[in-house]
């Protein structure tokens, strides 16, 4: 937790700042842990006090999605399925009955589709269409036990992972999305599977995924443990 | 109307207690503040130094594809910008908001407020300065002009929280986000408010060392002896 010292650390590390005017300074070693302190409790504010679990993000009409949404990986070169018609999904940890599905199992079940704004925590927006299942309708069918707090999510893209609150899983419009503007999700977007969310940015939205896990612990992620944000909401 | 002379010299006036400790300490950590969230906000800019949707319209934008100086920025990157954005805005709001409840518990909004009774005396402090009038016209604590810069820089810190939120949760606040023109627009406002804070900061130093020097040791002390003692 934050208190009044650290703020004022906080505070007083700002004017150095401006004066010392060192080079892509990041608050150094003694600074740079409070931030994360900091961080921590803007997660908490951001999942327990601005999060809702049931407003809508605003959607748009197809009319309006754009021409080129940009996609990343982390992996030296595209992650693609050696065998798509093994790929599976493994869906397990605190659940009843764990389960594994495939692409036409995963379409068997509730579809949503909706055009919203996507967010990248760089600043960038584009809106673009996406279907596939509310995450809800899979907890559901394999069960998720009460303990359940948080979700992980596994990706083939370089061991590329998210750890998310369960409110923000359970939202609605979090899905499993296997679809893409009419399409189905192309390889540069996660084919054949990644996580979408409105609620979240980009960064959170796992890509190229193979695993879902209910856990009681919190999941890192990939930028979240390199400083970004963990929450990541919008 | 009887306008009582400006003493034009500084005078050996009596020193008047002018500024209240909760506005000098807030004045001074609002300062220190705003320059980091304006560095930290200048490191978050370069991961996309424009503005409008992915594929354009791009907004009109002298900055676009901009990247500033090192020394200008804080965090060294994107998320070490973000970490020092997210945690100075929390001591900066919590000082704004105890500055405005000391203006309006103790009435000293009443120097501050620009209203439209003000017009008026604006209009004649423009002249003085424009230099058709000779003498200074009478004043209280701050002139109308001042009351009119001060009012607005505190709307503008008002819209940069409120633009800030915006653009941090447009899903949340969709509503708010919706009022600005949109996320992209948000973030547009939220830069703009950058460069009127930059720029009200250069006229604000110049001005109190120009024609004021007194009120600096003011704003740290709290006593003015200076040019200008009449008070509201």
């Amino acid at each position: 937790m934050i208190d009044r010292r650290a703020f004022l650390q906080l505070a007083a590390g700002a004017g150095t700042a401006s004066l010392a005017a060192a080079c892509g300074w990041d608050g150094g070693n003694a600074v740079r842990p409070l931030l994360l302190d900091v961080s921590r409790v803007n997660d908490w504010v951001g999942e327990k006090i601005l999060f809702s679990k049931t407003r809508l993000a605003p959607q748009y009409d197809i009319a309006e999605r754009t021409a080129r949404l940009p996609s990343y990986f982390i992996s030296p070169a595209m992650p693609v399925l050696q065998d798509p018609q093994a790929w599976r999904l493994q869906v397990s940890g605190l659940v009843r009955q764990p389960v594994s599905l495939s692409i036409a199992e995963l379409q068997a079940l509730p579809r949503t589709t909706y055009t919203v704004k996507h967010h990248c925590v760089e600043g960038w927006s584009a809106i673009a269409t996406w279907h596939g299942v509310p995450l809800s309708a899979v907890a559901e069918r394999c069960g998720m036990l009460p303990q359940a707090r948080y979700v992980r999510f596994d990706s083939f893209d370089s061991g590329y992972m998210n750890g998310w609150d369960l409110a923000s899983a359970m939202h609605p419009q979090t899905i499993l999305a296997y679809g893409m503007n009419d399409n189905p999700l192309p390889e540069s977007h996660g084919a054949p599977l990644r996580v979408y969310s409105p609620t979240k940015l980009g960064y959170k939205m796992t890509k190229y995924l193979v695993s879902v896990t209910f856990t009681a612990e919190r999941p890192g992620g990939y930028w979240e443990d390199q400083g970004y944000p963990w929450f990541g909401g919008v | 109307m009887t306008a009582p002379p400006v003493p034009v010299a500084p005078a050996p006036a009596k020193p008047v207690k002018r500024h209240h400790w909760i506005v000098r300490l807030t004045h001074w950590m609002t300062f220190v503040l705003l320059a980091g969230m304006i560095m930290s906000g200048l490191q978050i800019y370069g991961a996309y130094a424009r503005f409008g949707e992915r594929g354009g319209p791009y907004y009109v934008n002298a900055f676009e594809d901009h990247a500033f100086p090192t020394w200008s920025r804080l965090g060294g990157w994107l998320a070490g910008g973000l970490n020092w954005h997210f945690a100075l805005v929390w001591p900066l709001v919590a000082g704004g908001f105890v500055y405005l409840s000391y203006l309006a518990l103790s009435g000293e909004w009443r120097s501050l407020l620009f209203r439209p009774r003000d017009i008026r005396g604006a209009i004649e402090m423009q002249k003085y300065y424009l230099r058709l009038r000779k003498d200074h016209p009478p004043q209280g604590k701050h002139n109308p002009l001042q009351k009119l810069t001060y009012t607005f820089i505190i709307l503008l810190g008002v819209l940069s929280v409120l633009t800030g939120f915006a653009i941090y949760k447009p899903t949340q606040f969709s509503w708010l986000t919706a009022l600005f023109g949109g996320f992209q627009a948000a973030r547009y406002w939220h830069f703009w408010a950058v460069w009127i804070f930059t720029a009200f900061l250069i006229v604000h130093v110049i001005l109190v060392f120009v024609v004021d020097p007194a009120s600096l040791r003011a704003m740290i002390s709290g006593w003015y002896r200076g040019r200008f003692p009449s008070h509201d």
